[in-house]
């Protein structure tokens, strides 16, 4: 609360330093720089990204519609919105779960937990695919025993799960702890001297005012799990309709010479990532106008 | 009476617990075989880049055929990669019923790194398990105005060479050994001319895809490269359909005979009891009507009468073999493409 108050203080006091004119930047410079970002955004952001769509539609709405309505698209679409299902809720509750043990308590071996969280940043995607082949694979620790007893991970869904999981570990850990951390413990401290138990603590005290945090990263790491290529190609086994995901199917019908196909799939991944942006803004905006809302009346109830 | 409701109702409750239990393996295996009504069959073909459209138009025939002789509904479940990566996967426990694959030290592999097929293979099914043959063109753009006539104008300076990757693509095997064999003959055999030869050939190849297709697109949809070392039913695809006008084969004095087999894998199609089919599925494959789509496909056919009706889309071309000039694919693989072998020593990325 007190920083927020201290910088909106300093930003009512910046006009006056920039009128100076000494202190800022000649108006044909600024230009350059705006102009050089703005052409920087529309060759390596907007002109891919409407390249994407007119590439879609190139063979108008029906053409785009059967790339879409295809049984192995349609399956692609069921098995990503299956896997980010469950890839994202289970990540929610282990980063939650360690952005409080992390971020409000002191043990042994915290740091290790920290980069062990970051692991998987760190790891190429298509190492940690090969991690589960080396484990689940017919050459390799568990694989042979699972295969005789009818239990496949690998080239079916639950490696393509399992992986999914596995490269969106950090997301929601990583943005919950630096505001989790940056809170401290007064809060709770005084929630638990008025006589709240550790569960109340948590939900009423710790979990609010984390929640923008929480949304984001749930947002990054639902995106992660939807566009996911290396680590789930790697333990696909690309078998058509049964394991293929949205990315595997592009690239799929695109070496068919399904070129619109491929790109209407493409367009709807790309569909999903503006939704996940609006929503980001939105999220923003709120929570901006929620503490705005506490500040201006800090004293009603 | 009494007696035997109770006993029904006992059998009763452990049905449905079986099938609780069987829902749950179920759910837990999700990629479940399929297999479960005998009316229905599934099996899982493992094949290599280019032969997407033609399994795609042979499942479509073998499906009605199965189906008049035997009332069974078939699908054909199909997976597409570099035939070395798909190989590799099949060790690795992709459950193919059959692979049909780019060269046969591939299947090799798979008898021998995964037992999953006994080492004899390729005598179960006529002509070495091979429905089916190609062989090795260049393809360029139209009016060719780089001039490439043969093998030797590859290694000119300027000409951009598109080939896949030996690790990982079978065609790419089968391109490395034609420039190879092209260049023995040159030379009158001298190995040490041969090796000089396909290194300064891989110096002008800018990029190696991880299969024949993506070598393909590099070469036709994103229009790197001057030439692309191709699979003939690739090339022929791209002429015929693709990029009608925009570019012309080459036919080089000398080529490989290119032989893909097929052939069941035992351990997976015995633990899913589809024998059967997928034994039918390969030999329906040397049938009047499966060699007739795979000369539609632009894959020269093993049947005389079918391959008399198509002989007008395939140029005549000299011919080695693998087994004659390379002693065998499983001699070529560990000379060649080994760790350490001859490709590692003459290709230096970048």
């Amino acid at each position: 609360m007190a920083t927020s108050l201290t910088w909106t203080g300093s930003k009512s006091s910046g006009p006056s330093f920039a009128a100076s004119g000494a202190l800022t930047e000649s108006a044909s410079l600024r230009w350059i720089l705006i102009g050089t970002a703005l052409v920087f955004l529309s060759v390596f952001l907007f002109l891919p990204l409407a390249v994407v769509f007119s590439s879609a539609l190139e063979r108008g709405i029906g053409a785009y519609l059967a790339g879409i309505r295809d049984p192995d698209a349609l399956s692609a679409i069921r098995l990503t919105l299956l896997a980010a299902g469950i890839a994202v809720p289970l990540n929610m509750v282990f980063g939650v779960a360690a952005a409080w043990a992390l971020g409000k308590f002191d043990f042994i071996g915290k740091s290790i937990l920290i980069s062990l969280i970051d692991l998987p940043f760190s790891v190429s995607p298509v190492v940690s695919g090969f991690i589960y082949v080396l484990m689940f694979g017919l050459q390799g620790l568990l694989g042979p025993w699972l295969i005789d007893h009818g239990i496949r991970i690998i080239f079916a869904v639950p490696g393509i799960i399992l992986a999914t999981i596995f490269v969106t570990f950090p997301f929601v850990a990583r943005e919950l702890l630096p505001t989790v951390q940056a809170q401290g413990n007064d809060e709770e401290e005084a929630a638990v001297s008025l006589g709240a138990s550790g569960w109340q603590t948590f939900w009423h005290v710790t979990l609010p005012n984390a929640r923008w945090a929480l949304i984001y990263g749930v947002i990054l790491c639902n995106a992660r799990a939807m566009g996911e290529f290396g680590a789930v190609s790697v333990v696909s086994g690309h078998i058509r309709g049964l394991t293929n995901t949205m990315p595997l199917h592009i690239e799929v019908v695109y070496d068919d010479y399904q070129f619109v196909a491929a790109f209407a799939v493409a367009s709807l991944l790309a569909l999903l990532g503006l939704v996940t942006l609006a929503v980001k803004s939105l999220i923003e905006w709120q929570a901006r106008r929620a503490a705005q809302i506490a500040q201006a009346g800090g004293g009603e109830p | 009476m009494a007696q035997r409701t109770r006993k029904e109702k006992f059998v009763a409750r452990l049905i449905s617990r079986r099938k609780a239990l069987l829902a749950i393996a179920g759910s837990v295996a999700a990629f479940a075989t399929r297999t479960g009504a005998a009316s229905r069959v599934s099996i899982l073909n493992v094949s290599y880049d280019p032969t997407r459209e033609l399994y795609q138009g042979y499942n479509v025939a073998f499906g009605k055929y199965w189906k008049s002789k035997t009332g069974q509904d078939v699908t054909v479940e199909q997976s597409h990669n570099g035939s070395g990566a798909q190989a590799r996967a099949v060790i690795d426990g992709l459950p193919a019923d059959v692979v049909t694959l780019a060269l046969a030290y591939d299947i090799d592999a798979i008898a021998d790194k995964a037992k999953l097929l006994p080492e004899n293979w390729q005598s179960r099914l006529p002509e070495n398990s091979t429905p089916y043959t190609s062989t090795i063109v260049l393809l360029v753009r139209s009016g060719n105005p780089k001039g490439i006539k043969d093998w030797d104008d590859l290694v000119r300076p300027g000409v951009s060479v598109i080939t896949p990757n030996p690790k990982t693509s079978g065609g790419a095997r089968w391109n490395f050994l034609g420039a190879w064999a092209y260049a023995l003959g040159r030379s009158g055999g001298s190995k040490q001319h041969a090796q000089e030869f396909v290194a300064r050939l891989y110096k002008n190849v800018p990029v190696l895809d991880s299969g024949a297709r993506g070598s393909t697109n590099t070469f036709v949809e994103r229009g790197l490269g001057d030439v692309l070392i191709a699979w003939e039913n690739e090339a022929l695809l791209v002429t015929h359909n693709l990029g009608r006008g925009k570019f012309q084969i080459v036919v080089p004095s000398i080529s490989i005979l290119a032989e893909p087999p097929v052939t069941w894998v035992d351990k997976n199609v015995d633990r899913k009891g589809a024998k059967a089919v997928a034994e039918e599925y390969l030999k329906y494959l040397y049938s009047q009507e499966g060699q007739e789509i795979c000369a539609q496909h632009f894959y020269r056919p093993r049947l005389q009468s079918v391959a008399a009706k198509y002989a007008w889309q395939f140029p005549e071309v000299k011919l080695v073999t693998v087994d004659k000039q390379f002693g065998g694919w499983r001699s070529a693989q560990q000379t060649f493409f080994a760790d350490g072998g001859v490709f590692d020593e003459i290709y230096r990325p970048g």
